[in-house]
């Protein structure tokens, strides 16, 4: 999504592999270190959760919707969770209006992994009648300002939008679904956290900048779930990484997770 | 998820009767389609697909374009009728997800400068489909560019491993996909051990993830062997494997 210049990329480019070499970067971060994050919920009142995140100059926010829904053939007794996002034309000067194009849909689409695959969600218990009626939960993102990593700026909305959201308690009334007006927690077991690194001429840097997205050769995205797991990955961008660098990339996702898991928690009021 | 049944039984053999570390039957065929550029076939267990290649073409939106270079395009796409219930052939959300990563798992293997201003339109059509669909069409289509005549560095071959009852296995099959606890997708240029494409989903701890990376990248070098004989068979057919590497100055 950076702006494709060719010159300001090749010489950005020689610049920041200089500086990678020291081990330091544009904006004077260590190679491991991920920017300022800060988490708001509860910022929209007609969503049944909500944050605002910013990391660093990324600046995201999300809404949960938790509605009665029809479950799907293959799970009749499990609640749905269905992710989108956007990155809105008033994010960057060179986006456009239009449908999410492959970008935004491998980004929600990586999200959606992380909190699934994770369990984050009782989803055994998120059942108004099996087979009949479930509870759907909507998660929306819309990206604001893209300064690189929407993947964890929008993953870690989702998830403090989860944490604070209250569900409305549905019950069946013959053939009918009732809103009992009762609101309770979404039944959360445990708090995914992703963690995006790029590849820059064979160095890694974690939370990358649009400047330092503009110039990388890959990108990974590991999610863990704080029980000493990784639950969801992906690699992106056309290059290629090592063994080494995914195992190094393992490694920073469970120990920064750790450190941003508590960020999250102590944002939510979970921890 | 939750698993529903054993999926390896006592004597350590799977729902399909291999065992922990065995690919499924393989067959691969170079060349089949007569209008493409270049094409290939391959059977992967229950898998059936075939992949083309046009190009290097003129580049449509023109503005499109890149001054230096070829730009890849692929399309991965299933048929209708190749899963149980009719898949709706319109692109879905995980098709586009699918072609984006595919094409960003080949990329790195074909030597775009040399086609500056132009196409190369790699195509992935899913006949019938089973576990590892995306990382056998990244074989065939690795396949199917060389079939092109397309400038490359090494060829792209891909295997899935997962976690079946606790235990990191090769190579899962449609049943392991859907009812084992993890999947990982991996896909690598063999000459430059360079991982092309990584996913993952389903729980891992981080000794899991290691061993699954190490048993991927040891099955993918045994698809690697069929995929490289079969570009042999097309282009020194009779020819043996050795007698063929000195021709093509080995």
């Amino acid at each position: 999504m950076p702006s494709k210049s060719y010159v300001v990329e090749t010489l950005r480019r020689a610049q920041m592999l200089e500086l990678l070499s020291k081990g330091t970067r544009l904006d004077g971060r260590g190679l491991s270190d991920i920017r300022k994050l800060e988490i708001q919920t509860g910022v929209i009142g007609k969503a049944n959760g909500s944050a605002m995140v910013s990391l660093g100059n990324t600046q995201v926010i999300a809404g949960v919707k938790i509605d009665k829904g029809i479950p799907f053939p293959d799970t009749p007794d499990k609640g749905l969770l269905i992710c989108g996002a956007e990155v809105l034309p008033l994010a960057a000067a060179n986006l456009e209006a239009g449908p999410p194009d492959e970008s935004a849909i491998e980004l929600a689409r990586v999200v959606d992994r992380g909190i699934r695959e994770s369990e984050m969600i009782d989803m055994s218990t998120m059942v108004i009648k099996a087979g009949k009626f479930v509870y759907a939960i909507f998660a929306d993102v819309n990206v604001l300002n893209v300064d690189g990593n929407l993947f964890d700026a929008t993953s870690y909305a989702v998830v403090a939008s989860l944490l604070t959201a209250k569900m409305p308690r549905f019950v069946m009334e013959g053939d009918a679904v009732k809103n009992t007006g009762e609101m309770n927690p979404v039944p959360v077991l445990k708090v995914p956290v992703s963690l995006t690194m790029a590849s820059i001429g064979n160095t890694l840097v974690a939370d990358p900048t649009s400047e330092e997205e503009a110039v990388m050769d890959a990108r990974i995205t590991l999610t863990t779930d704080g029980e000493g797991n990784i639950c969801a990955g992906q690699k992106g961008e056309p290059g290629a990484l090592t063994q080494e660098q995914i195992l190094t990339a393992a490694d920073w996702a469970v120990s920064k997770g750790n450190e941003i898991r508590a960020a999250i928690k102590e944002a939510t009021g979970r921890a | 998820m939750e698993e529903k049944r054993k999926l390896i039984d006592e004597n350590g053999i799977r729902t399909d009767g291999r065992k922990w570390d065995e690919l499924r039957p393989i067959k691969i065929e170079v060349g089949p389609l007569r209008n493409a550029d270049g094409s290939a076939y391959i059977e992967f267990g229950k898998n059936k697909i075939m992949a083309a290649v046009y190009g290097p073409k003129e580049m449509h939106p023109k503005h499109m374009l890149v001054a230096d270079r070829a730009v890849l395009k692929c399309r991965y796409h299933m048929a209708p009728f190749s899963v149980d219930e009719r898949k709706n052939p319109a692109p879905s959300r995980r098709e586009i997800e699918i072609s984006k990563v595919i094409r960003e798992a080949i990329q790195p293997a074909i030597i775009l400068e040399d086609y500056p201003r132009t196409a190369i339109q790699i195509y992935v059509e899913v006949l019938q489909s089973d576990g590892g669909s995306r990382v056998a069409g990244i074989t065939a289509a690795a396949l199917a560019v060389a079939d092109a005549g397309i400038n490359m560095r090494d060829l792209v071959v891909g295997c899935a491993v997962g976690k079946v009852d606790g235990k990191i296995v090769l190579d899962l099959n449609d049943t392991e996909d859907k009812e084992g606890s993890g999947d990982m997708p991996f896909a690598f240029m063999p000459n430059y051990n360079a991982i092309t494409l990584l996913q993952l989903d389903g729980l891992f701890t981080p000794a899991e993830f290691k061993q699954a990376l190490e048993m991927a990248t040891e099955g993918a070098r045994k698809v690697y062997a069929l995929q490289r004989e079969a570009l042999l068979t097309k282009y020194f057919a009779g020819a043996t494997a050795e007698s063929t590497a000195e021709e093509v100055g080995e």
